[in-house]
């Protein structure tokens, strides 16, 4: 071995170590960016299990909230969900819809593709004013699950919209041009082939978007919240109770209350979170691997 | 009797490349009209043309005339904007380069043209898979798993299926550009075997993937270069007797 060979070798032993030593600092900020999550997971869970019982999940609250259940503000997180979805996903889809298939490419399309990202930028507690002041006031819904829904739907509008065009994007515009050349209509190319195919990828970030609406405490603090009900809702225009809100307010305006409950309400808003979070990881990894492009 | 009859058609694309320089051409029926050339010679613009294709593109700007003559000697003019695309496209009817198939199985790919049409009879549809695969010479192949992805079929097979997707829909005209261009020898004569048997009944372009399959496949040629067309000959004709310098360097291969 002469000397050239030797510096080579030498040198990209060298460049090994640097890149091992990268490799183990990017790992090392890895971890201590999950710790905190992971933290906050484990905590909840421990501290809150106990709290779980047959009674806390189906029962209303009793002794001002410092006991029995949260029934209520279960239903409640669930009925506003429902309502969301009802008021954001097929507008969101249809909006999608068009500006990824339809929608020329000039400046006013772009002026509003650029407002849906700054949408969905805005800070929640605005979103709540600004559902007050048309849905609550101005159409005079009242505090109700209607004006919340409507709320938490404009919020999440934003989201559905652009994850939906992402989706449907993703579709080879090879598929559209031979089906057009079959004849088919454009929307025909979009029911038929498009949209089946963009499916997935559409619900994955419908369920993200109604993630973030049901764990959100600022939108319905003025449109459809009550700080405690002993009835439930009969209709869209009653108000509601919910679990965001209800946690919000067992650990800061109820005096000796139980941490158990406080950490139980936590624990029941995580697992419904994170079960659609994982209702969206299971449809997306399915769908790649049924993908035959 | 003259199926296609173009004059002085021009295409240019809105970064001002002109893809077609005034071609006059006429395309016989019930046969096979050979369009070769170098790439960028205009050929896929012509077809796309034809079919209207290029409506999905970024065409600024088309002049002089396209227009496509049926059996009792009505005209349609195939540029004209009230021209009903969906029913020409039915009537003029196109093979890509690279075989896509629709991600469907190889039923509903067959199915797709008819379906979109609003054939709906499960007996007619059927009778219409059969036959459209049999005349692309892959019947035999996928007849027990018609239920089956059109992925799973080889390269070969799904260049067929997209041959037979065309043929479902009844077509008069076939359009091909580089059928061939992906697929092995064996396929690539299954392929051309099919179109010598389909130009009975149809009119076929070719848009050949050599020189080669140009002269085998050829009744009528005609040499495309960087948007002009240089020449038509009968096929037995221009590959030994070019009536043009540029023709005769082409098929020489002194450039290309």
């Amino acid at each position: 071995m002469d000397n050239a060979d030797k510096s080579l070798k030498l040198r990209s032993s060298k460049r090994n170590n640097i890149q091992r030593l990268g490799f183990a600092a990017l790992g090392l900020i890895t971890f201590f960016t999950v710790l905190p999550i992971l933290y906050i997971v484990v905590k909840i869970f421990v501290e809150g299990i106990s709290a779980i019982s047959l009674e806390f999940l189906l029962g209303f609250p009793t002794d001002g909230m410092r006991a029995g259940g949260i029934m209520p503000a279960i239903l409640g997180t669930v009925l506003l969900t429902f309502g969301v979805t009802i008021a954001a996903v097929p507008l969101g889809i249809a909006a999608a819809i068009y500006l990824a298939e339809y929608a020329p490419d000039n400046r006013w399309t772009r002026l509003i593709r650029l407002a849906i990202i700054n949408l969905a930028g805005i800070p929640s507690v605005v979103y709540g004013l600004f559902g007050l002041g048309i849905f609550v006031l101005f159409f005079q819904f009242g505090t109700s699950i209607l004006a919340a829904s409507l709320t938490l739907g404009i919020m999440t509008l934003p989201v559905v919209i652009s994850t939906a065009e992402e989706a449907l994007r993703t579709v080879p515009r090879s598929f559209r041009v031979v089906s057009i050349s079959l004849s088919a209509t454009q929307w025909q190319t979009i029911r038929r082939i498009v949209l089946p195919q963009s499916l997935p990828g559409i619900l994955t970030g419908v369920i993200l978007g109604l993630e973030r609406a049901a764990g959100e405490t600022a939108p319905i603090l003025f449109t459809g919240v009550a700080f405690y009900l002993p009835t439930l809702p009969s209709s869209p225009l009653d108000p509601t109770m919910a679990l965001p809100y209800h946690l919000f307010v067992i650990t800061t305006q109820v005096p000796g209350m139980p941490s158990e409950i406080q950490y139980g309400t936590a624990l029941v808003l995580l697992v419904l979170v994170l079960g659609l979070n994982l209702l969206a990881t299971i449809i997306r990894s399915r769908a790649r691997r049924r993908r035959q492009w | 009797m003259n199926k296609f009859i173009l004059e002085n058609l021009s295409l240019t694309y809105s970064d001002n490349v002109q893809a077609l320089k005034g071609i006059i051409l006429e395309i016989p029926a019930h046969s096979i009209t050979v369009l070769f050339g170098p790439a960028g010679g205009g050929k896929s613009s012509l077809l796309r043309t034809l079919n209207r294709l290029n409506d999905l593109a970024d065409v600024k700007q088309i002049t002089g005339r396209a227009d496509l003559l049926d059996q009792d000697g009505n005209i349609l003019s195939l540029l004209d904007k009230n021209t009903d695309v969906i029913a020409l496209r039915r009537r003029l009817s196109m093979v890509f380069a690279r075989p896509i198939v629709l991600p469907l199985s190889i039923r509903q790919n067959l199915t797709y043209g008819l379906e979109v049409s609003g054939v709906h009879e499960r007996g007619r549809l059927d009778q219409s898979v059969e036959h459209s695969l049999q005349q692309a010479a892959l019947w035999d192949e996928v007849k027990d798993r018609l239920n089956d992805p059109a992925t799973m079929l080889s390269g070969g097979q799904q260049q067929r299926l997209c041959l037979a997707r065309c043929l479902a829909l009844e077509p008069e005209v076939i359009m091909l550009d580089e059928p061939t261009s992906g697929l092995d020898p064996i396929s690539t004569n299954k392929v051309e075997a099919s179109l010598q048997k389909l130009k009975e009944n149809y009119t076929i372009i070719l848009v050949p993937h050599s020189i080669q399959q140009a002269a085998r496949m050829a009744d009528l040629a005609a040499f495309f270069l960087q948007g002009e067309l240089i020449e038509v000959a009968p096929g037995n004709d221009i590959f030994i007797n070019p009536g043009q310098v540029k023709t005769r360097d082409y098929i020489e291969g002194r450039f290309g």
